[in-house]
């Protein structure tokens, strides 16, 4: 049996990829490297950050990468003005949106949304900031998460449920005042089901769940979706 | 009726400050104060944080020698996990915390106070800065940058980061060992530095002869010093207690546990500054004056504990009456001798087996719900104290730093000068400059390199008593 494949075009040059294939994987592929925040290769997508925005000709819309398949003849465009401007303000949302001091922070020069930042040029932020006071849980024997920081990506919610298992974590209320939690908003510190297997602290992308005492540059560790799932492939063998 | 001076910003230190100094009918000087007019407020700032980023957040929120504030930070972190740092982890912290005093010192000395002593109180300011210096005195110049960067190489091959190296610093210790190839690498380039240090003594104790007019008139007056000494009285910039000596050499308190600061330090509150004003609590308010920093180290210390500077050390203490030097213009030598003490230092480090150690640090959490740490910052004794609640959030939180200590004496030093150079209704160069520069020789702040070079910004308003503005100069 034969795979299906889809050929476009993106950034001008014409790919083939199976069908199903996500225009950022297809991207990726074909070494465009398109920005990414939410997503993690490993997990299943989740299309929340809208850092990864593309256009497609032919529709005045913007559209997720992440999130989006590809389709025959599709023309896709991963760098422009427009985009860049796009991007940035997504960026900048994100810094308003709750308390990001990076010189103070724990993830400070290792942290996706900061190098993002500087990536682009984000060199301020236009929104006005809310200055949250979220609650800070360090009840965990050695997990801390830190709401104030966190951009709601779902990373940890999503390893934790998919690669660990348990789903502990979850989100409520929602917008902007969504906020992670464990079992059913227990301290962390309480949960039963939450195993320590540290794997959220591993892929959060900013500083927002880490681990106390450890320097972060040496606790992050967001392939680690990706290698569990190849390895229960067990790509290996064939 | 009175007339007012306002000499604002001071240039070349950090943060906002404004001179004022109030004129007499007879247009003498009545009295100058020193204001800090940029109230940061830290304390509230940390309360709700993890206390084990206090080390971090203390350090990048003042800007005054953050090396010192982690350590002051760190120690107190130590107190409330309720652990003693393995030996090499106090050893490590020690070399970088050196390394941040020979930095700092290096960067007062070359980049802020040589300029105005070695190019002349009345020389124009646009020269009176390192590149002026380069100009005049190019190896002195050179090798001066040279040392601050032996200083900052020191916190770089231990911690990571030159400037911001909180990462490693950690309750109990710290986060990595030193590697072999660093401490090769810090022990190969300390010659240089320590023959840099020597030579440089020597220069300025030539020139010394030059300035015994400044050396009189820049806040030399009697107070108390303050600081931390080792069980046996030395100097100490990290661990030990705290002595208490009177401005005639005599020993007033000795080894005061800085854990119970608050038994014997009053801090005063003035309506006229943000900041606070410690005292020593026997001796009330304001007669409790100290001073801290380079020239109260040495003045409370009876030995250095290192050959080169207890040689230097005992010149030193022949400038004053029983040891005791008084003249805040001093502090430029005290601090030649502490960088000299610093790099003794870590050759001892560096030579000790035990810093290669991979045990470096204890691992604990939260035992007790309060923790007070002290360190001696390049400008002085650095106190902090917290309380957190069970989950070691800071419920509540403390700091008392050097330009706080100092507080009363900067208002002291600075009628003095003033006193001695202002007259009349005009303002003249040298006045302001030395005015500057006798804050400048307590050296308020480290991050006075962001105005260390270029153009100093400088408001000088002359008020007459009816309020009306009758001389103004911005430069
Ligand atoms: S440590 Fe593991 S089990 Fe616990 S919340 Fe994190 S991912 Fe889930
Ligand atoms: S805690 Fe970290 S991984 Fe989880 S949603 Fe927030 S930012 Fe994402
Ligand atoms: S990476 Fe696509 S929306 Fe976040
Ligand atoms: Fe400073």
């Amino acid at each position: 049996m034969t795979a299906t494949t889809v050929t476009l075009k993106i950034d001008g040059l014409e790919v083939t990829v199976p069908e199903g294939t996500t225009i950022l994987k297809a991207a990726k592929d074909n070494g465009i490297i398109i920005p990414t925040l939410c997503n993690l290769e490993g997990l299943s997508p989740y299309g929340g950050c809208r850092l990864c925005l593309v256009e497609i000709s032919g529709s005045p819309k913007l559209f997720p990468a992440c999130i989006t398949p590809v389709s025959s003849g599709m023309e896709v465009t991963t760098q422009s003005e427009r985009l860049t401007e796009y991007r940035k303000m997504a960026v900048q949302m994100l810094l308003a949106e709750r308390t990001h001091i990076c010189s103070v922070c724990v993830a400070n020069d290792h942290c996706e949304l900061q190098s993002l930042a500087n990536q682009l040029g984000v060199d301020h932020v236009l929104f006005e900031r809310n200055w949250t006071r979220l609650e800070i849980d360090s009840s965990h024997d050695f997990l801390v998460i830190d709401r104030n920081r966190c951009i709601l990506c779902t990373r940890c919610l999503r390893v934790c449920d998919e690669i660990e298992g348990v789903h502990t974590l979850d989100l409520k209320l929602r917008g902007k005042d969504a906020q992670v939690i464990m079992d059913l908003d227990e301290h962390w510190g309480n949960s039963c089901s939450c195993t320590s297997c540290r794997k959220c602290a591993k892929v959060c992308p900013v500083g927002a769940i880490y681990i106390e005492g450890e320097p972060v540059s040496h606790t992050k560790h967001k392939d680690i979706a990706e290698f569990i799932t190849e390895r229960r492939q067990r790509k290996w063998k064939q | 009726m009175r007339k007012e001076i306002v000499i604002n910003p001071i240039t070349r230190i950090e943060g906002h400050a404004k001179v004022t100094i109030f004129l007499k009918d007879d247009q003498t000087v009545k009295e100058a104060r020193f204001q800090v007019i940029d109230f940061r407020g830290f304390e509230k700032f940390c309360e709700g944080r993890p206390f084990y980023e206090m080390p971090s957040i203390t350090s990048r929120s003042c800007g005054i020698c953050p090396v010192s504030h982690l350590m002051a930070s760190a120690k107190a972190c130590d107190q409330i996990v309720g652990v003693t740092p393995p030996t090499t982890a106090v050893l490590l912290r020690r070399l970088m915390h050196m390394g941040q005093m020979i930095q700092s010192h290096a960067l007062n000395l070359f980049y802020l106070s040589f300029p105005d002593l070695l190019l002349g109180m009345d020389s124009d300011p646009a020269e009176r800065n390192i590149f002026g210096l380069i100009e005049k005195q190019p190896d002195l110049a050179r090798q001066g940058i040279k040392l601050r960067k032996y200083g900052q190489e020191i916190i770089e091959k231990v911690a990571g980061k030159r400037i911001h190296s909180s990462e490693w610093i950690m309750p109990g210790g710290g986060k990595w060992p030193l590697t072999k190839q660093n401490a090769d690498y810090l022990h190969s380039n300390l010659h240089e530095a320590l023959d840099i240090t020597v030579k440089t003594i020597a220069f300025f104790k030539n020139c010394l002869e030059g300035l015994e007019d400044e050396a009189e008139n820049f806040g030399n007056f009697p107070t108390y010093y303050l600081g931390l000494v080792t069980a046996k009285g030395g100097l100490e910039h990290y661990g030990g207690k705290i002595r208490i000596v009177d401005a005639e050499g005599k020993i007033v308190a000795d080894q005061l546990d800085p854990a119970t600061y608050y038994d014997y330090i009053g801090e005063a509150v003035e309506p006229w500054s943000y900041m606070k004003f410690p005292y020593y609590k026997p001796l009330g308010y304001p007669d409790g004056t100290y001073r801290v920093g380079p020239l109260a180290r040495l003045n409370i210390a009876s030995h250095c504990g290192t050959p080169l500077a207890d040689e230097e050390l005992k010149e030193f203490k022949k400038l004053g009456k029983n040891g005791i030097v008084q003249s805040t213009f001093h502090y430029h030598y005290a601090r030649l001798i502490e960088i000299l003490f610093c790099l003794e230092g870590v050759k001892e480090i560096l030579e000790d087996p035990e810093v290669l150690s991979e045990r470096v640090s204890a691992k604990a959490f939260v035992n007790n719900d309060e923790g007070i740490g002290v360190a001696e910052a390049p400008r002085g004794t650095l106190i902090h104290h917290y309380a957190v609640d069970p989950q070691g959030m800071i419920v509540w939180a403390n700091m008392i730093i050097a330009t706080e200590h100092n507080n009363l004496a900067y208002n002291k030093a600075v009628t003095q000068v003033a006193k001695k150079y202002v007259n009349g209704k005009r303002l003249q160069e040298g006045m302001l400059n030395r005015v500057e520069a006798v804050i400048r020789a307590f050296d308020p702040c480290l991050s006075c390199a962001t105005h260390a070079v270029g153009q100093m910004p400088l408001d000088v308003t002359l008020i007459d008593s009816n309020g009306k503005i009758v001389d103004r100069r911005v430069r």
